[in-house]
């Protein structure tokens, strides 16, 4: 599960050592997140994401827990108790608009997180495995930031709930039933919001365990670096504690002054104010916009308008949806070049970036109302998008020519600060 | 051990195969099998609406305040519902439609009441993804069609509340309903 010079965990103290032949928990960590797990030592600042993920799901996790405390699941008193929590409970402002703008941190960073394992290809053999269940995560993820927007009962969340379980109800023949077993009525009511609520409460837990396998499959090949190139000895390794847990120390404090600056000079910044009004069945706000972090897929859905021979326009705009993000799941196969890194692939490099574009840009129509030109904008961006990982990457694959590979990461790292002599003597300093 | 077993287990001899402790262990562990789908089954089924959700009365409309080109929403099973009195010019832009060019094709006759095709009775549902249309309330957006206009993703309905524009797959739908009286409707 690690390589062969990974440092050994020897406690001394005899507490220590009986623990450690009971259950030993401690070398568990020292193995994963601690000196027994060597590193490559070329990692950039992307590599911090990860960790700064998990940070962001912690600071989720204290904070919901602290607010399902002064929460009322009742579609009765599920508003007030929030505008209490807000205003009468004791630094109850604090740990909502953490919790509001803690869900937006954790999705910028895990954002940054798949941006960094597609432009790197992290994605690739042998660590798909560790990919897919990213997948899961991220699926997960969505799934609870969903169902907690739809807990303050405001209008934002009685219509967000409405429209994305009206997804279901596209189905044909088993649509509607489904909507309404989902529901538990034929509109969301108290029902839903019960049932959103235990499963929000549930769903940071399954998070929590689908992370720990997350992060056992990468640990058999190991993480992956910014060349690319496999871990060949002891020279290109450094062990995570001290080296990386200081990194990732930096990358965190850097992480929580973001963090901070909108929790308190801008905390409705990224909200919408129609949330602050308590949820009416018979009165759709006039722009029905999601949370930002499901703008690009919200603009794919919206891109179908017109039926295509016997399939109508809304589940064409449903299947696609599902399938921007099913799709990625086919990701390590269908990017065949046996080169990871972006850095070495010329032509990977210039589609990569058109693709980062096209996703921004279908973030924007996503949060744009429903009109023109933003739904034409839309459709080109969604074909597009689709046609980079169906077209436009497997055939990269095939007949790109790559730039020279370094022969080892200690290589990449001398070569980049001007030492040609020494490759074979670093190593690093204790 | 195995070899013990399968001398001593065999049920009858010359009866190859099957032992009578492969019997055993099937049928065992199906039984729990069975055990486990039917526990699943109303666990499953606690998530459909309860008795009460489902013990909603029908709705009755007093009609005798709406004027021709009004319209009032009301609520039907929790869900809005729009009910709306046609003028002669919005029931002759519907009748001029040829209902074989429709996405859903139904004529006004087939969406309202003998002889009484001025009132128009839909849920006030958009079929797409179950917003509320615009064009009940005074003043509001009616859409190019004159009829109805969800705000969500820009569906628009005509003066018989069929779909003509935008991504919903079928008209506004006419939920089932009879005249008590000439001013009053019963609906459900």
């Amino acid at each position: 599960m690690s390589f062969p010079w990974a440092e050994q965990y020897t406690p001394k103290n005899p507490v220590m050592v009986w623990i450690d032949e009971k259950l030993p928990l401690p070398r568990l960590a020292y193995n994963a997140v601690g000196a027994g797990y060597p590193v490559p030592r070329n990692l950039n600042y992307f590599w911090n994401f990860g960790v700064l993920a998990g940070l962001a799901l912690m600071i989720q996790i204290i904070t919901g827990v602290v607010l399902a405390m002064h929460y009322g699941a009742n579609d009765l008193v599920a508003f007030s108790t929030v505008e209490q929590t807000m205003r009468d409970v004791n630094a109850g402002w604090l740990m909502r608009y953490a919790h509001a703008n803690g869900a937006s941190f954790f999705f910028i960073v895990v954002y940054l997180h798949i941006f960094r394992g597609l432009y790197f290809g992290s994605y690739k053999a042998p660590r798909e495995m560790v990919w897919l269940l990213g997948l899961v995560i991220f699926l997960l993820m969505m799934a609870t930031a969903f169902m907690g927007y739809v807990l303050p009962w405001g209008q934002m969340s009685y219509w967000g709930a409405k429209v994305i379980t009206g997804l279901f109800g596209a189905i044909p023949v088993v649509g509607e039933p489904i909507q309404t077993w989902l529901l538990g009525g034929f509109a969301p009511g108290n029902a839903s919001l019960n049932r959103f609520f235990s499963l929000h409460f549930l769903l940071p837990f399954v998070i929590a365990g689908v992370i720990i396998l997350h992060i056992w499959a990468l640990h058999i090949p190991g993480s992956s670096n910014p060349t690319g190139v496999e871990v060949k000895g002891p020279q290109d390794t450094v062990p995570f504690h001290p080296y990386y847990t200081a990194k990732d120390g930096f990358g965190a404090g850097i992480f929580l002054i973001a963090f901070c600056t909108l929790l308190f000079f801008a905390p409705n910044f990224l909200g919408h104010p129609d949330n602050y009004i308590e949820a009416n069945p018979l009165s759709t706000p006039a722009h029905i916009v999601p949370e930002w972090y499901f703008w690009p897929f919200y603009a794919i859905l919206r891109a179908f308008t017109v039926d295509f021979f016997f399939v109508p326009a809304k589940l064409l705009g449903v299947l696609a949806m599902f399938a921007s993000i099913l799709l990625l799941f086919f990701l390590p196969w269908l990017d065949t070049s046996p080169v990871r890194s972006g850095k070495y692939r010329p032509t990977f490099n210039k589609f990569f970036w058109i693709l980062i574009l096209d996703v921004l840009i279908l973030g924007y129509c996503g949060g744009a109302p429903a009109e023109e030109p933003f739904v034409m904008i839309s459709q080109v961006a969604s074909a597009y998008y689709f046609a980079h990982f169906l077209i436009i990457l497997p055939l990269i694959s095939r007949f790109e020519k790559p730039l020279p590979l370094p022969g080892s990461i200690t290589e990449a790292v001398l070569a980049k600060y001007g030492k040609t002599d020494g490759a074979t003597v670093a190593v690093p300093a204790e | 051990m195995a070899s013990v077993e399968h001398t001593d287990s065999t049920g009858l001899p010359g009866e190859d195969g099957v032992r009578r402790r492969d019997f055993i262990n099937i049928a065992a562990v199906s039984f729990a099998g069975v055990g486990a789908v039917a526990v699943v089954l109303p666990l499953i089924d606690q998530m459909n609406p309860s008795a009460d959700v489902l013990a909603m009365a029908s709705t009755e409309v007093d009609l005798s305040a709406i004027q021709p080109g009004q319209a009032i929403k009301t609520t039907f099973r929790s869900q809005p519902l729009f009910v709306r009195q046609l003028t002669e010019k919005e029931i002759a832009e519907a009748d001029k439609v040829d209902p074989s060019t429709l996405r859903d094709p139904q004529t006004l006759e087939e969406r309202t009441v003998d002889g009484k095709k001025q009132w128009l009775v839909t849920m006030g549902v958009c079929t797409h993804l179950g917003c509320v249309p615009l064009g009940a309330g005074e003043g509001e957006n009616k859409g190019e069609y004159g009829g109805y206009f969800c705000p969500c993703h820009g569906s628009s309905y005509d003066t018989a509340a069929r779909i003509r524009k935008g991504p919903a797959p079928t008209n506004l739908e006419v939920p089932k309903f009879s005249f008590t009286s000439d001013t009053a409707i019963l609906v459900g």
